[in-house]
């Protein structure tokens, strides 16, 4: 990227002053894949938080059915059942319309991967910094358990946590509460998942801890809270950023597919990786059913991804592509 | 280099028995009564004295400590299960059996592996010779339509989910046009030719998904590489083109690939239980995710304590061959 306007910040010969925030802005709104895969993550949010407006104005909730549009088979009568009433058509079977299904499954994985990424990132960070920055045994205890935590193989083990779990709490007729199953989620994601994220920052406090401001400030007399969270964390925004943006669709993933092995969100809860569940079995008859659960999962993923490259570029001044 | 091995064969002990002590307590222990979890689905309940001889059986009704060493021990010698006249033999490397039809998990394990080892192993193979040939060429020749062309794919490429690749494949080679049937598993010992063709979808679905990550990687490394000093002197003392790319520069470059690959190898063979799903294979992550469903513990700790091996296997051996084939690695 070589503009006068970004780099040098030289305008007719005079200097203009802009912060790393602002030359970041600034790099990132001439990056076209940021502009279009940012426009889609705001839409993908915009229609997920507004899920139950849509349902308003598109006539049809998550939990309608329209048997009568289904053959005695079950099939959806015409092509998949796509009318001007049913963009994405009906679904087979159970005769529920697929567009609001989208539409609120999408709330769910964004929910939860959001909710699940912002906890994972907090977890990381503190534990990063502290085990950066106080180093020695503490340091040594706080690796070894990252290690410990990555040899545990994450589907299998979240196989067998997600039924203990649910058996622990409630018994076999009872009927599991509707946040239950989505906290359980969120709760394994930050237990895996926080450990690339501590990783990362205890390597850049690794080497923050020694140049001169951290000295300076613990020179004169600076606590340790003072030293972690007023000197070191501001300093780590940027690939705190990059992380964050990278692990949401991560996370999207995960949950869709855990969701797809029947051990994540299970009905009535709209879910993408559920729908795709439900659509697997009429993958002969109805291939639209799938291919539409699976390309707004691929969309929903693709757009995260590309504005976390985006992003990491704008980010890093030395970043090339 | 003996004492870096010794190390990191220490540290590796001690993480699987960490493992095995977590998931023993957590899948043992926790639950408020194994033994009812054992006998019972929702439907019919239990009565207590089939409750008291499952816990016999299984040994239950011993001292925690007691039944981890008996599962330990059972693993490297092989252990008698229950007493009296429930008594039965389990050698060597006894797993349990399964709560739900008295299966060794052994056996089980022993049906299911190969089915996964076939997967994961062919699927690394294709990502491999892919990825890395995919990224070497767009690295050399940087900014062309080819190079453009080969990053836009494996950006798409590595955001794609195998729940809509996989079923997509499925549409277009088999339901579609018939070009594949729906894979059947058949042991390589028995028909190879059969084994590979009910491989060829998982091997592709996973291997093309995965070649994505392993393009941006090389290139990325290559292109690093490229620059360094030892290139141009290599190009400048008169050495042909293919000789110090495909020498001098690939073993650069190679080695933070291997070190991923190895820990990715690691992580599938734990089981790669979506891609046997999509594609009706009985494998490893198949087994566990049935076992979980239906509460058999024994299946999913011995496959928990399986796939813990595989990635602390994989780990000590990438460090190794990270010593061996890059010099500029210290050991300490």
């Amino acid at each position: 990227m070589t503009d006068d306007a970004v780099d040098g910040g030289k305008r007719g010969g005079e200097f203009v002053g802009r912060s790393p925030g602002q030359l970041a802005w600034l790099r990132l709104r001439r990056d076209r894949v940021a502009l279009v895969s940012g426009g889609a993550l705001i839409f993908f949010v915009l229609l997920a938080a507004a899920a139950p407006l849509v349902a308003k104005l598109y006539g049809k909730g998550p939990q309608d059915r329209f048997p009568e549009l289904l053959d005695r088979n079950g099939f959806p009568l015409g092509y998949a059942g796509v009318s001007g009433e049913h963009w994405f058509g009906i679904q087979p079977g159970i005769g529920r319309d697929i567009f609001i299904q989208v539409v609120y499954g999408l709330r769910t994985s964004l929910m939860i991967a959001f909710t699940a990424a912002v906890l994972t990132i907090a977890l990381g960070v503190v534990v990063g910094i502290v085990a950066g920055y106080v180093g020695g045994w503490v340091d040594a205890v706080i690796t070894w358990i990252i290690d410990l935590t990555l040899a545990f193989p994450f589907y299998i083990f979240c196989f067998a946590f997600v039924p203990l779990a649910v058996n622990q709490f409630y018994g076999p007729r009872d009927e599991v509460s509707p946040w239950f199953r989505p906290g359980l989620l969120v709760l394994i994601f930050v237990m895996f998942n926080w450990t690339t994220s501590a990783r990362l920052v205890r390597g850049q406090v690794l080497s923050l801890r020694e140049r001169e401001f951290v000295e300076a400030a613990r020179a004169s007399g600076a606590g340790l809270g003072h030293i972690l969270f007023r000197q070191l964390l501001p300093n780590l925004w940027a690939p705190i950023l990059v992380t964050f943006s990278l692990n949401v669709p991560a996370l999207i993933t995960a949950e869709a597919a855990l969701s797809f092995l029947g051990i994540g969100v299970l009905e009535p809860t709209p879910d993408l990786g559920r729908l795709i569940n439900d659509s697997i079995r009429y993958l002969r008859d109805v291939p639209s059913f799938t291919i539409i659960g699976g390309t707004t999962l691929f969309l929903l993923v693709l757009a995260f991804n590309l504005f976390g490259d985006s992003l990491r570029d704008a980010l890093d001044p030395k970043s090339s592509r | 280099m003996l004492r870096f091995l010794v190390k990191k064969l220490l540290l590796a002990l001690t993480t699987l028995i960490a493992v095995s002590v977590v998931t023993f307590g957590l899948f043992f222990v926790v639950p408020r009564n194994p033994a009812e979890l054992m006998c019972g689905d929702s439907k019919n309940v239990c009565s207590p004295e089939r409750i008291e001889m499952i816990e016999r059986r299984m040994g239950l009704d011993k001292p925690i400590v007691t039944q981890y060493g008996d599962f330990m021990r059972g693993i490297f010698v092989g252990r008698t299960i229950g007493s009296g006249e429930t008594a039965r033999d389990c050698p060597a490397p006894c797993l349990g059996f399964s709560f739900r039809n008295d299966e060794p998990v052994t056996d089980i394990v022993a049906r299911t592996l190969p089915v996964t080892l076939s997967i994961v192993f062919g699927a690394a193979v294709v990502w491999l010779v892919l990825g890395v040939s995919i990224g070497m060429i767009s690295a050399l020749r940087r900014g062309t339509v080819l190079d453009r062309l080969a990053v836009g794919t494996s950006l798409v490429g590595a955001s794609m989910p195998i729940l809509l690749f996989g079923p997509l494949l499925l549409i277009g080679l088999v339901y579609e046009t018939g070009l594949l049937t729906y894979p059947r598993y058949t042991p390589i010992t028995e028909d190879p030719v059969a084994w590979a063709s009910a491989m060829v979808l998982p091997w592709f679905a996973l291997g093309f998904l995965n070649s994505a990550t392993y393009a941006r990687l090389s290139r990325a490394q290559m292109l690093e590489t490229l620059s360094e000093d030892f290139i141009r002197t290599a190009r400048a003392k008169g050495l042909p083109k293919l000789t110090v790319y495909g020498r001098h520069a690939l073993r650069a470059a190679i080695t933070p690939i291997i070190t991923i690959a190895g820990l990715d190898l690691g992580a599938y063979l734990g089981g790669t239980v979506i891609t046997e799903t999509v594609f009706g294979f009985t494998g490893l992550g198949k087994t566990a995710l049935n076992a979980a469903l239906n509460l058999d513990m024994p299946i999913v700790m011995a496959t928990v304590l399986l796939a813990a091996v595989f990635v602390v296997t994989a780990n000590v051996l990438v460090d190794v061959l990270y010593a061996v084939i890059d010099p500029r690695v210290r050991l300490g």
